[in-house]
């Protein structure tokens, strides 16, 4: 079985970010830039179930500007066989939505004919939580999503899922879409060794209009903010003290 | 306009969420007007149905009671959603983790954008969001026909129980094939204490708690206080309590009107999720510790010694 994995190349997750002062967007330049984590937890589960030998090949792919090849070497470097990185730089300076991610996943769904495609459940830069689900939709296939185990078995997966208040399993129909949540295993790290094959793995380019589709943005981002500053308040000496403030000052307790 | 929610149910109850996202809704048509009709779906649901039609500004409920929806499997339900939404121009959920696994795929059915976890309303198409884990505020604007939207439930105040009387309640006859995914079990934490997410009061433990027995300490202020009791990631990766648990930026968003934060030093991570609560009081023996930048009242100390004398005084 196939096994395809998407990843995305987004700020680092330890940087912090400062909103431009023309207020148009996030400032990300000269800022470290990585794979996004969730992406990461998505290779981690590919490589290993061709580990574990049910995945016979791993195929990575990325949508964005040219730098993003760098992630796809970093999912080589961790065990991904062959990367495709789909190039929109021709296309837009500007990040690519969730659907027309979906869409060019979906394009070469069509071509690679994975019985497994993962992806991280969202992305730490837009926080969206969408591409898995549309990428299901448009493929017209079933959805595990925010993962905590994955069990391929009998050619079915069971996807045990973190939702509100617990954990809930479903079995889904091979081929399907699984999106990771955080709990679904803990990433490696790549070794020297590692990062140098990772060099000479196949990579290859494809463009959104080779592939037929349109990554035209459907939202406009009309203006980005620094979040409402929250005030921080006083230092209370005791217990008792703390007590007081609550009771008499807040009024939160009885 | 017209506005379609999809209802949040558990246990054969409307959620409260659901009463939030009616709010986001009245937003929406508050300057042109326009229908907010709810969809209940699932299976035996007409206890669920009738109290959605008792919220204030819904005009109409919509219920497809079929086996076909137990669970709200994101398969059968946005099949559902795609096949009703045509006439309407908002699709609307919580952005709960149902509504995060159904909405997007709705919206890709129909080839439209989602607007994830809106937190205000500037205008029918325009609405402001939280990106990079609260770090920012964008404004977006839709340029889609339909906008498909999931909303933070703690940007807006729910809408009371109508006092007009109830909306109508009318059957909904589609019935969506599924025969690739299947509900096999649920695992849900059985607590007498309310539910993080629309708890009053919440206290939260970190990795200063030191373990996962350690955690009882905060049971006694929970009781007394009637709070739900959450975690920072860092518990959370250390393994001390499971991930249900969690509040921040890859857990739960909370607003409570009390939040306390024990031995917790603060990352953004943390703070996304709950620095729009109304009261924060820290406890940390860490003076430098970040938390107390957001918090209205700091407390230096050890929580072994502070937790216990708090819980006899309050």
């Amino acid at each position: 079985m196939k096994v395809l994995v998407a990843v995305k190349r987004v700020i680092d997750y330890n940087v912090k970010i400062r909103v431009k002062p023309d207020h148009s967007d996030v400032d990300l330049t000269n800022v470290k830039m990585a794979m996004n984590p969730f992406c990461e937890i998505a290779v981690e589960e590919a490589v290993r179930l061709k580990e574990k030998g049910i995945a016979t090949e791993v195929v990575v792919v990325t949508i964005g500007p040219k730098a993003a090849q760098e992630q796809l070497r970093t999912a080589l470097a961790l065990g991904a066989d062959r990367a495709i990185h789909v190039d929109t730089s021709a296309e837009t300076d500007e990040r690519v939505e969730s659907l027309g991610a979906a869409k060019a996943l979906a394009k070469l769904m069509e071509e690679e004919q994975p019985g497994l495609t993962i992806l991280g459940k969202q992305a730490i830069d837009t926080d969206n939580n969408q591409t898995g689900q549309m990428l299901a939709a448009l493929t017209g296939l079933p959805q595990g999503t925010f993962a905590s185990e994955v069990v391929i078995e009998n050619g079915k997966a069971q996807v045990t899922r973190e939702v509100d208040g617990g954990l809930q399993t479903v079995e889904l129909t091979l081929p399907a879409i699984v999106t990771t949540d955080l709990r679904l295993n803990e990433p490696r790290y790549a070794k020297l060794p590692d990062i140098m094959k990772a060099k000479k793995k196949p990579l290859s380019v494809t463009t959104p209009a080779e592939l037929g589709i349109s990554v035209a943005s459907r939202v406009k981002l009309l203006k980005v903010e620094p979040p409402a500053e929250r005030q921080g308040g006083i230092k209370v000496g005791s217990v008792d003290e703390l007590v007081d403030k609550l009771k008499n000052e807040a009024k939160v307790v009885a | 306009m017209s506005i379609l929610i999809l209802a949040e149910h558990h246990d054969g109850a409307l959620a409260g969420a659901t009463a939030h996202v009616v709010a986001a809704a009245q937003q929406i048509v508050k300057e042109s007007g326009g229908d907010i009709d709810v969809l209940v779906a699932g299976e035996n649901v007409a206890a669920i149905a009738e109290a959605a039609a008792r919220l204030d500004g819904v005009s109409r409920v919509r219920v497809a009671d079929h086996a076909a929806y137990a669970h709200l499997l994101a398969e059968p339900t946005a099949a559902l959603l795609n096949a009703l939404v045509g006439d309407y121009t908002h699709l609307l959920a919580a952005a709960s983790t149902t509504g995060k696994n159904v909405l997007p795929r709705v919206a890709a059915l129909r080839d439209v954008a989602q607007i994830s976890e809106i937190i205000a309303v500037a205008s029918p198409d325009t609405f402001k969001r939280p990106i990079y884990a609260g770090n920012a505020i964008a404004t977006v604007q839709s340029e889609d026909i339909l906008k498909v939207i999931t909303v933070r439930t703690t940007g807006f105040d729910a809408v009371a129980e109508s006092e007009s009387g109830a909306a109508s309640v009318e059957a909904v006859d589609f019935v969506a094939d599924n025969a690739q995914s299947t509900f096999l079990k649920e695992a849900l934490a059985k607590s007498d204490r309310p539910e993080l997410s629309a708890a009053r009061v919440v206290i939260s433990g970190g990795r200063g708690m030191g373990n996962g027995e350690n955690f009882t300490l905060l049971d006694g202020i929970a009781d007394k206080l009637g709070a739900a009791i959450g975690a920072s990631r860092a518990a959370v990766d250390a393994g001390f309590v499971p991930n249900d648990m969690q509040v921040g930026q890859t857990g739960k968003i909370v607003a409570p009107e009390l939040y306390i934060a024990v031995g917790i030093s603060g990352a953004i991570q943390h703070l996304a999720g709950m620095k729009d609560s109304k009261v924060i009081v820290a406890i940390n023996k860490d003076e430098e510790a970040p938390i107390f930048q957001v918090a209205d009242y700091g407390l230096v100390a050890d929580l072994f010694q502070a937790l216990p004398e708090l819980e006899s005084k309050l």
